[in-house]
């Protein structure tokens, strides 16, 4: 705030409250009229219409006098004068810092002992998974789903099928710095017939109907894809290239949707979560997930 | 009264001495402060299957009325007990006038108490009128701080029961017993307490005439019907003293003596003389001692009396007027509506939160797959295990994880619930009912949802 403004909120509040007190001065005294002969207030309306002097208790006008100096007293003691900071130095980020504070010291006992869990005895944990299930609802599910199953573009977690690995390591490293899936555009270097063998070729990966002759003519282009891919289609985790053999389709698996994908190219984004839930509840996120997968893998 | 040149928009409050009085009706008030503050101070201290019967228990957000267990999705039930005492309030004011103020308003009934202390210990009226006058002495000193003894303790004790209808009673007197507050905790037993001394103790009437807004719009309720307290001012005038043995009639005299008692038992300090006012709190205080006098006099009693506008100028009162039956037919229809809504309550809640990052999924086979977000909300106090249902145009069958839903009592319970449909479903949206009941099928409570399916 500037000082011209800081200045203008002071003198305004002052003023107000020198204002309330010349009020209460001022009226609480003598009756505002011109004196009547009885206990009225000496306005009279329409030749005879009185209005009758009902005194309001005096305690009653104390308690205005009482908001003056809780006013004043909050006026020294909180901020409340332009940048004047208060007695108290009290701020909302201190005061949320100090909320912060105290929800550390509740719950600093339960994640230290959990932090010293491995991701086995995590994912075993009661606690830890009741933790770990209420993170994912709140951070996790509103992409991955609440049951964990993904939707389209976005991982289900509870397969076999990992784009980076499903060791928790991996999970925990997904977890804390995120990942940047992408797939190049290959529209540009082959021609639609071209475009479309491959798409037969890549079909026939994962033992879907296709059309061998085609699926053969473009078996040969498919080098430039296995760069990442790998020569057996299997995917790279290193890379986060997707297994082309399995029944897994983050994009879907029509034909269409796969010509999609080489022509354009695919990028697709994990968000890096270390800021947000920091280094102890990332573990138990990681055991969390690692375990949805784990246990119902036969 | 002020001299007119002076008369200022604020005066100091002139204290009340009221004095003491017995009869039939302070006996009734008696019998009704016993009755009510017995009431206020025991309550707390029943139990109910383990737990304290009437507990308002604001962290956990639940309210514990015996059996019942009221959530915060029970609010209506917080209006429907406003309407009914609303609606009470004008039933009985319409009939019996201000017997709320004169019996049962708490304001009424400490206050009742704490004159009886000071009764007790600065002795009565004129005893009480006198010492406040009189310079300070050991005697004064000794009577003062003994009425202050009483009431203040009188005061921490009801404060502390009030702050036990919000924590556990028993626990509490265990922190007061071993001075081991919080500090919550003492500042609202302190706050409850120094608001019972101070309304009780030295705002009283102040409380009524200032600060109560029923004391100012009953006038709007009341009519030539209504019960009153009403001085019979055509038996009673005109007022004068006479001797006992004077024959009114022929000194041209009314029933009334003009022995002011009427005045000094008064709690809020007028002379029901001047006709009905805004202050009366109907305690009938007057009524009995009024009574007494007319008894020593050998008159009539009821110069004072309970009586309607209508029925003390000899005019006929009629109980039955519409307003009354208005009210009553309201006050009624609210009354069993709520009871019936308590009885057939399903303390059963389900909300279905349908997870928003995609409309469906197409899984394995073609099936099209929608995923729900349950909150399943036990508000019994028994666990309950339960199945889900759903009902749409086609078979669709549900997947919940966990697969059996147990939910503890009084707890909420998260869980993701998979919707799947045969790929020939209906495209677009349709609309479909989730249910959950348990396996006797007694609880059971269905929330309508939205399912998504791919346009062809």
């Amino acid at each position: 705030m500037s000082s011209g403004w800081s200045w203008f909120i002071i003198i305004l509040t002052l003023a107000n409250i020198a204002g309330c007190w010349w009020l209460l001065r001022r009226y609480s005294g003598q009756r505002p009229g011109e004196p009547g002969a009885d206990e009225t207030m000496g306005h009279v309306w329409d030749g005879d219409l009185r209005e009758y002097n009902q005194p309001l208790p005096l305690w009653w006008m104390m308690l205005f006098y009482l908001t003056i100096f809780f006013g004043i007293a909050y006026i020294i003691l909180y901020p409340a004068l332009g940048n004047y900071k208060g007695v108290l130095g009290w701020t909302q980020t201190g005061q949320y810092e100090n909320e912060l504070q105290q929800a550390r010291n509740r719950y600093s006992a339960i994640y230290d002992r959990l932090a010293e869990l491995s991701f086995d005895e995590l994912a075993a944990d009661e606690q830890a998974m009741g933790i770990g299930h209420r993170l994912f609802v709140i951070n996790c599910s509103v992409c991955h789903g609440s049951d964990a199953r993904g939707a389209p573009t976005f991982p289900n977690l509870t397969d076999a099928d990992w784009l980076y690995g499903g060791e928790p390591d991996a999970i925990l490293t997904s977890i804390l710095k995120g990942r940047a899936g992408m797939m190049p555009p290959m529209g540009a270097t082959m021609d639609d017939q071209t475009i479309d063998n491959v798409v037969q070729y890549v079909l026939s990966l994962s033992g879907k109907d296709h059309d061998s002759a085609a699926a053969a003519a473009g078996k040969p282009m498919f080098a430039t894809c296995s760069a990442c891919h790998g020569l057996d289609g299997r995917g790279n985790q290193s890379l986060g290239a997707p297994n082309l053999t399995d029944d897994v389709w983050l994009y879907g698996s029509d034909a269409a949707r796969i010509r999609e994908g080489i022509v354009n190219g695919r990028a697709n984004r994990m968000p890096a979560h270390e800021d947000l839930l920091g280094p102890e509840r990332s573990r138990i996120m990681a055991a969390y997930i690692y375990q949805l997968s784990h246990e119902r893998a036969p | 009264m002020k001299d007119s040149a002076n008369a200022a928009l604020y005066e100091s409050q002139t204290k009340i001495y009221p004095r003491e009085v017995s009869g039939r009706f302070q006996n009734l008030r008696a019998t009704a402060v016993v009755a009510l503050l017995g009431l206020y101070y025991l309550l707390p201290w029943l139990r109910w299957n383990g737990r304290q019967a009437v507990l308002f228990d604001l962290p956990a957000r639940k309210f514990h009325l015996f059996w019942l267990t009221l959530w915060p999705q029970d609010l209506i039930y917080l209006t429907a007990l406003l309407i009914t005492a609303a609606l009470s309030l004008f039933f009985f004011t319409t009939l019996f006038g201000r017997v709320w103020c004169g019996y049962a308003c708490p304001q009424t009934v400490w206050t009742e108490v704490f004159i009886w202390m000071e009764r007790w210990t600065e002795g009565d009226r004129r005893k009480r009128m006198k010492m406040d006058q009189a310079p300070w002495s050991l005697d004064k000193a000794r009577r003062k701080t003994a009425k202050q003894f009483f009431w203040v303790m009188f005061s921490l004790f009801t404060g502390l029961t009030f702050v036990g209808y919000f924590t556990p009673i028993a626990e509490l007197s265990g922190k007061v017993a071993t001075a081991s507050l919080s500090g919550w905790e003492s500042f609202w037993i302190f706050f409850y307490s120094a608001a019972t001394y101070g309304n009780a103790g030295f705002m009283r009437e102040q409380v009524c005439k200032y600060m109560c807004p029923y004391a100012r719009f009953q006038s709007a309720m009341f009519d030539r019907d209504t019960l009153i307290v009403a001085y019979d001012e055509n038996r009673g005038e005109p007022r004068g003293g006479r001797r006992r043995s004077t024959d009114p009639a022929k000194a041209g005299l009314g029933d009334c003596i003009d022995c002011h008692k009427c005045v000094q038992v008064c709690p809020t300090g007028i002379d029901i003389r001047k006709g009905l006012q805004y202050e009366c709190i109907a305690c009938a205080a007057c009524v009995d001692v009024c009574n007494e006098v007319m008894d020593n006099m050998g008159y009539e009693p009821g110069l004072i009396r309970y009586a309607t506008e209508n029925s003390v100028v000899g005019k006929t009162s009629h109980i039955a007027r519409p307003r009354v039956f208005v009210y009553a037919a309201l006050l009624l229809a609210v009354i069993s509506l709520t009871g019936f809504s308590l009885a057939t309550r399903t303390p059963l809640g389900l909300d279905i939160i349908r997870d928003r990052n995609s409309l469906y999924r197409v899984v394995d086979g073609g099936r099209i797959e929608n995923v729900y977000s349950l909150r399943i909300i036990n508000m019994d106090n028994e666990a309950h295990t339960l199945a889900v249902a759903v009902t749409g145009s086609v078979e669709m069958s549900v997947e919940t994880e966990p697969a059996t839903l147990t939910v503890d009592a009084g707890t909420i319970e998260a869980v993701a619930a998979r919707i799947s449909a045969p790929a020939d479903v209906q495209a677009g949206g349709q609309d479909i009912s989730i249910r959950i009941y348990t396996a006797d099928g007694k609880l059971s409570v269905e929330e309508p949802a939205r399912f998504m399916a791919p346009a062809r």
